[in-house]
């Protein structure tokens, strides 16, 4: 019996992307045009140069920021003109940050910061009354990212690989469709990202997480299933990786 | 849930914010110290001016009087009678008291108002006004006790030791006129003075009454120590001065007349065209109501001695004559019922009705005016609080930026971010005003103990009672008051920080992030 592989459908989608900032009296052209399509379940790489609109396009996707000129689309349905408020839903439970500085809150604990993200979503009274549900999975997160030995402590007080993997919990907690990462090795030595990449790629395949990681890392970016270069604001190649 | 958790959690890391709570406690503590203090001096000056006159005073407008206050008190009984708890007639003019002192005549202008004791007593706490009722305090410490039992009546007798007094001193009076006779009857003495300054002049110590008429005693003239007719309860700023002891530092009063001592008393009769009446009366007791203008101006005296030496006495019928009613009512919240009924019975052309507020009216005004404008200028001292919040906000926002950005990333929405702030600035209103009241109460509760200990300190009496007249600095909280205030700083600390809050949520999350 012949199986025809079917692609995953099209999850996220950027259509003609633009995007220009201000710089003083200057006007800088970030973006121009871009058109990319994201599957599900894909692990995919954004490189190029500082400067070439890599983080701008992940901001985009992510509804961080907005395009001057073309849509951002999710399964097929416009998301970037929605109301803010919606927008903000759509970041707290389709989309997953990870940031080269992790960004985590400094006056909470790794078990807080994880938990922030269902704690945004839930009204006081529903976290409090599912706070130990809640709390069990934040646990899990963490056990599943190995730092259940730091659950109490301060970011102050961790390493950068260890805040990095508390960041991929936080943004795993909320149980996210897309997990955006920009950077997410940028600021760490050689092993410590490379354990960081290795906990994506196991993300990506064992819970079909869409991921998808901006660096400037060539060898970090070859861990992607495709790769997006992009230059000058503009999409120069798209790679499949090859097959190992 | 973020929201309070991240606010707690700033409360707890930045020591910056205590800063604000201090000055919003600062603030609200201050409030609450100075507006129970005048309150409480506010309340006392309101009871003893309420003490003295009466609930409502129905007053004629000629210093004549009208005649028959029992058909008077009959009428006003009849149109209020269901409000009314007792009544007593009175009678006010102006007047002059005399009095010797150190060998020179003191006269001083006064109102005199005659009364029957009792039934003032009935209308007003005369015996907590009254010095022979009440113990005298210096230093917190009693220095003499009361002279008579708080059950005694107020009446027109002297205390057993103002009746000691005025024996020792007649007795004295006597020896010294006998020493001097017989010095008289053996050689001339011309005082030095008297021979070299005005030959003429009379002696500022001889009797300036001596040769006008003047009501004496009329019976029982064979008793040196008998009372005069004319019985009064004299203001004591008329007969007393404040010094400063050179020994002890401290002020003092010395009594230039006492219970026991006579007076006279001049003022006009009743008739057309008023003539000069002066009449003999004997100081009974001495009053301190604690309102310097009226301690300093009115003289309580006997009803029936000021009504015959006024020619307010009919002789053909017998009947009297009074200038006013004072009335105290069972419940004094329907005092302008009682004076509209009023108001209505007694003709307008003759009477005015009026209650103590409305007689006072102006001072009580100002008082308030007073209390306004110095809460208003308190109030600001809060204010002032209130933009520290707003700058110590303003530069935690800052701070805050990227956590902020964070925060939005995460998918808080602006609304979201602004209340962290918001609540921020009310849990540092709330922790600010309650560590604030705490901080008040505990000082109005333990005023006097600070007046002591900054005597202490500084060797010198912060709170005079013998200016006040009060043993104590008196104090009313009012839980209205201490509410609002302390909702007052609590909106200001929340207004202070709508700003900043307002700021944060509209921070761009991608700008946010990017800020280091």
């Amino acid at each position: 019996m012949n199986t025809i592989l079917q692609p995953n459908p099209i999850q996220l989608s950027a259509v003609a992307l633009d995007k220009t900032y201000r710089k003083g009296p200057e006007e800088v052209n970030v973006l121009k045009g871009v058109n990319m399509d994201v599957r599900k379940g894909e692990f995919l790489s954004i490189i190029g140069r500082s400067g070439s609109g890599k983080s701008t396009l992940l901001h985009l996707l992510g509804l961080l920021d907005s395009p001057d000129i073309g849509e951002i689309r999710l399964e097929g349905k416009r998301i970037d003109h929605l109301p803010a408020r919606t927008r903000d839903q759509l970041r707290n439970r389709v989309f997953g940050f990870v940031f080269q500085f992790y960004h985590l809150l400094p006056e909470l604990n790794v078990l807080e910061n994880v938990l922030s993200p269902l704690m945004i979503r839930h009204s006081t009274w529903e976290y409090w009354k599912r706070r130990r549900e809640l709390q069990d999975l934040a646990r899990e997160m963490i056990a599943q990212v190995g730092l259940e030995h730091r659950i109490r402590h301060r970011p102050s007080q961790m390493s950068g690989g260890e805040l990095q993997r508390a960041a991929i919990a936080r943004s795993l907690v909320a149980e996210p469709e897309i997990l955006l990462a920009d950077e997410p090795t940028g600021n760490l030595d050689v092993d410590t990202g490379k354990g960081i990449i290795e906990l994506l790629s196991r993300l990506n395949s064992e819970r079909q997480l869409t991921i998808m990681m901006v660096t400037h890392d060539e060898a970090i970016a070859q861990r992607a299933q495709r790769i997006v270069r992009l230059n000058k604001g503009q999409i120069e190649n798209i790679r499949e990786r090859a097959a190992s | 849930m973020y929201k309070s958790l991240l606010c707690q959690r700033y409360l707890r890391t930045r020591f910056i914010a205590l800063a604000s709570i201090i000055s919003v406690m600062l603030g609200v503590a201050t409030m609450i110290v100075v507006n129970s203090v005048m309150s409480g001096f506010s309340s006392q000056m309101r009871d003893r001016i309420h003490g003295l006159l009466a609930d409502v005073v129905i007053e004629s407008h000629s210093y004549d009087g009208v005649a028959d206050p029992e058909l008077q008190i009959r009428i006003a009984e009849e149109v209020a009678g269901d409000y009314i708890q007792a009544v007593t007639p009175t009678v006010e003019v102006y007047g002059m008291l005399n009095f010797n002192f150190a060998g020179q005549w003191i006269t001083k202008p006064v109102t005199i108002i005659g009364i029957e004791p009792e039934g003032k007593a009935k209308v007003g706490p005369l015996r907590s006004f009254l010095d022979s009722y009440n113990p005298v305090c210096e230093d917190k410490k009693v220095i003499r006790p009361s002279l008579r039992p708080s059950e005694e009546q107020p009446n027109w007798e002297l205390s057993q030791d103002a009746n000691e007094y005025r024996h020792e001193k007649i007795d004295r009076q006597k020896w010294y006129q006998e020493q001097l006779a017989a010095l008289k009857s053996s050689e001339e003495i011309i005082p030095v003075d008297h021979q070299v300054l005005e030959p003429d002049a009379p002696l500022a110590s001889e009797d300036p009454f001596a040769g006008s008429p003047i009501k004496t005693n009329e019976a029982s003239s064979d008793d040196p120590y008998a009372l005069m007719d004319g019985r009064i309860y004299v203001g004591a700023g008329l007969v007393s001065y404040p010094y400063r002891d050179p020994e002890s530092g401290k002020m003092k009063t010395m009594m230039m007349a006492r219970p026991g001592d006579d007076v006279k008393i001049s003022t006009v009769t009743a008739g057309r065209p008023p003539a000069h009446a002066a009449f003999q009366a004997t100081i009974v007791d001495v009053f301190k109501s604690g309102m310097t203008e009226y301690d300093s101006s009115l003289i309580f005296c006997n009803l029936e001695e000021l009504q015959e030496v006024r020619g307010m006495i009919s002789p053909a019928t017998g009947k009297t004559a009074i200038t006013s009613l004072h009335i105290k009512l069972k419940d004094y919240e329907q005092a302008e019922t009682v004076v509209e009924r009023l108001k209505a019975a007694f003709p307008p052309d003759q009477f005015v009705v009026k209650t103590w507020e409305q007689k006072q009216g102006p001072l009580l005004a100002a008082v308030e005016v007073e209390s306004a404008i110095l809460n208003v200028l308190l109030f600001l001292i809060i204010a002032v609080a209130g933009f520290g919040i707003l700058a110590i906000f303003y530069m935690i926002v800052v701070e805050k930026t990227r956590d902020i950005g964070i925060l939005k990333a995460l998918g808080a929405s602006s609304n979201g971010i602004m209340s962290i702030f918001l609540s921020y600035g009310l849990s540092l209103g709330v922790v600010g005003s309650g560590v604030g009241v705490i901080l008040g109460l505990l000082f109005v509760h333990y005023i006097n103990e600070i007046e002591d200990w900054i005597t202490f300190l500084t060797g010198r009496k912060v709170f005079d009672e013998t200016i006040y007249y009060f043993p104590e600095i008196p104090t009313a909280v009012h839980p209205s008051m201490v509410l609002s205030v302390a909702l007052g700083a609590m909106l200001i600390a929340v207004l202070a920080s709508v700003f900043p809050a307002r700021r944060a949520a509209q921070m761009h999350p991608v700008e946010s992030l990017r800020r280091d």
